[in-house]
């Protein structure tokens, strides 16, 4: 028989200990986590610090390239990572709905193991939860990500300057089409895998190229379009892109042309944006580029005073227009 | 995304342009883009920057959301409230508020069962998989997606499905742009004919605009050069006063169309009289489900009539979509009316012009 998880295993009693150690304490080893104090015990880190929350929900649990445990690692660790932070610590809460397959918890648990593996990060505290049948989605997952920063100055979204080259570590919209294929099932652009993958690795490189640099931010959710808007508003700024110089995979314009998407807006989870002063591009190009999370990296703009606030997209056929954000989630169109 | 294409080269657009300056001569030309997607792609390629002053382009009532009456949007959260069905969508109208300001997602988040299908064939597989539920699809679109959801239809019936029916709530394009015309809704001195749309009609249906108004009409793609080669055929023709409808997306448009996509429409449907917003009812412009299909058709199925709705005060979408008005001179554009708070559907869908103006706004 299927083994399945019970309420009683989010009860705190015998039920809940079989689960964390057969599954949680095995999977994620650590001397840290293995004390099994309420709250975990870390050594002094030197510095400043940088910390980041956030909750995985992502339909379905697997998804061509990734699953919500890579996610869930990832996701965290690359938010501490555009801080220039390495990160060390992750915590992780597991809300789990009744019934959800013992196997399934497994395979997610081994994803977040060789996540965590690849960046080098501790899985350190954690809890788990288990709702009624229909109180969630199969499965939740929040992790919150410590790490030491090591860039002086810290990138940050407010520190774009008019003169700045803006770079992406790769092609864009990829995550956004392999979850949107495998959700609806949809066969043409079944090949696109998520870009799903840590940063901390390619962001110390970045940091070796360059003496400064201003921003670093991934743009997951509402893709690179809403968080340049992000960052052209925080730092009260203009960000000027080439639409001829952004990397998009073809099969993935191609689905977007067919749904009516547009991939600038589409989540991505292994990307970062860059801005940093124009002499040091190239430079950091070559970086990103000699780095396997961003063989496709390239140049795709520049930081202006022309209209602060804004991003202004200027067309390969020559013609210029404003890349502005979303009121909410993109919806496929009708013909 | 263009980025790549041959269609959206600075190379192959600049020598069109100049050609479409030179054969207007500093001739004024109004023309009327009927198709949603091309409105969007004029802006999105930032071609609507580049034309030169004495062009104009007027969006016209090709976004098949934003034609969809209030009462069509009425009568379709009604059947959502209903808690034996479930609606399944495309995603497009999910945001349209009706007359009431609700919409479908309003509606899913007070406990409706609503679902968004990519083609209709994916209704036809939440039915099969709700067994328990009436599946209603919302058959909303033009010639493009009718033929589609004809073959749900066949489908359901040679399988037998018996919870799955169609509000057909589908218009077709030529007979909008003949009552535009005919009653003289907007000034305009050329079409640009929807590509889509003729994938599947061809170019026949057009005709009557060049034999009995004399105004020229040119089928266009959606790439920045399909666009400018469209133009520079309809400006042709006005320079030589001599208005015809050509076909300049032939790598998709073949002359007689898809005659296979249109013999299922004529399996399932029959011309029927529609409601337009902005336009009104216009006879025949319409697809009704057959009698032999009355199984699969919504309409008869929850023995539905479309219910009298007042239109939405100061709300200008039907004079946005025949073409009376540009969105900005609509007293709620940018007002009371954004993407966050869309007062008509224009607002809301992808390729309604509102939105493109809203969202791209005039460099």
């Amino acid at each position: 028989m299927e083994q399945k998880i019970l309420l009683d295993e989010g009860s705190g009693g015998r039920a809940s200990q079989r689960l964390i150690n057969t599954i949680f304490l095995n999977a994620f080893d650590n001397s840290i986590l293995a004390r099994m104090d309420d709250a975990a015990a870390l050594p002094q880190i030197d510095g400043p610090m940088a910390m980041s929350t956030d909750s995985y929900t992502v339909s379905p649990l697997f998804f061509p390239g990734a699953s919500i445990g890579s996610l869930a690692v990832n996701g965290t660790v690359n938010d501490v990572s555009m801080l220039g932070a390495k990160p060390l610590y992750i915590t992780c809460g597991f809300i789990l709905e009744e019934g959800l397959p013992l196997a399934t918890l497994q395979r997610v648990v081994e994803d977040m193991v060789t996540a965590a593996a690849e960046s080098g990060v501790k899985i350190v505290t954690g809890d788990t939860k288990v709702v009624p049948s229909g109180a969630c989605d199969k499965m939740f997952i929040n992790t919150t990500g410590l790490g030491q920063i090591f860039m002086n100055p810290a990138p940050s979204g407010h520190a774009a300057r008019p003169g700045d080259a803006v770079l992406v570590s790769g092609a864009v919209g990829d995550h956004g089409i392999a979850v949107f294929t495998a959700r609806e099932n949809l066969s043409f652009a079944s090949s696109v895998k998520s870009d799903c993958a840590p940063l901390a690795d390619l962001v110390a490189k970045v940091a070796s190229a360059a003496p400064t640099v201003h921003v670093l931010r991934d743009p997951t959710r509402g893709g690179l379009a809403t968080t340049l808007n992000e960052i052209a508003e925080q730092s009260g700024i203009c960000v000027e892109l080439n639409e001829e110089s952004l990397p998009v995979h073809a099969e993935v314009a191609d689905a977007c042309s067919f749904l009516g998407l547009d991939p600038l807006y589409l989540a991505n989870e292994g990307k970062c944006i860059c801005i940093l002063p124009a002499e040091y591009a190239d430079a950091v190009l070559q970086a990103m580029r000699a780095h396997p999370r961003g063989r496709e990296a390239a140049i795709i703009g520049r930081v202006t005073d022309a209209q602060p606030g804004k991003v202004i997209l200027h067309t390969a056929i020559g013609g210029s227009r404003f890349l502005g954000m979303l009121e909410g989630a993109q919806l496929p169109r009708i013909c | 995304m263009s980025a790549k294409s041959p269609y959206a080269s600075a190379a192959v657009c600049a020598p069109l342009l100049e050609r479409l300056t030179g054969l207007l001569d500093g001739r004024k030309m109004r023309f009327m883009e009927v198709c949603g997607t091309h409105t969007a792609a004029i802006f999105q390629s930032g071609l609507r920057a580049m034309l030169p002053g004495n062009i104009r382009h007027i969006s016209g009532p090709g976004c098949p959301v934003c034609v969809t009456h209030d009462a069509e949007v009425a009568l379709y959260l009604d059947l959502a409230a209903n808690p034996d069905c479930l609606v399944a969508t495309f995603g497009d109208l999910m945001r349209v508020p009706g007359p009431a300001g609700a919409s479908l997602k309003h509606a899913s988040a007070a406990g409706a069962k609503v679902e968004i299908a990519y083609s209709p064939l994916d209704a036809l597989t939440i039915a099969r998989n709700t067994p328990d539920r009436q599946v209603v699809f919302l058959g909303v679109g033009f010639e493009t997606t009718a033929p589609a959801v004809a073959a749900a239809i066949l489908t359901a019936s040679s399988e037998g499905l018996q919870n799955f029916s169609v509000l057909s709530m589908h218009k077709l394009v030529a007979p909008a742009i003949h009552k535009l015309l005919e009653s003289h809704l907007c000034d305009v001195d050329a079409f640009l004919l929807p590509g889509h749309v003729a994938t599947i009609t061809g170019v026949q249906p057009f005709q009557f605009i060049a034999e009995q108004y004399h105004k020229p009409a040119a089928v266009g793609g959606f790439e920045p050069a399909d666009l400018l080669v469209a133009l520079c055929s309809m400006a042709s023709m006005l320079a030589d006063g001599a208005p015809a409808i050509t076909n300049m997306y032939p790598r998709a448009v073949a002359e007689t169309g898809n005659p296979r996509a249109r013999e299922l429409m004529r399996q399932v449907f029959e011309p029927g009289p529609a409601l337009w917003r902005g336009l009104g009812e216009i006879a025949g412009s319409g697809l009704s489900v057959r009698n032999e299909f009355a199984a699969y058709d919504a309409m008869k199925k929850f023995q539905l009539t479309l219910p009298k709705i007042a239109p939405v005060t100061a709300c200008r979408c039907g004079s946005v979509l025949t073409g009376a008005i540009e969105p900005p001179q609509c007293p709620l554009f940018a007002k009371k009316c954004t993407p966050a708070t869309p007062v008509g559907p224009c607002m809301v869908s992808s390729e309604g012009s509102c939105a493109a103006y809203f969202k791209y706004g005039d460099y």
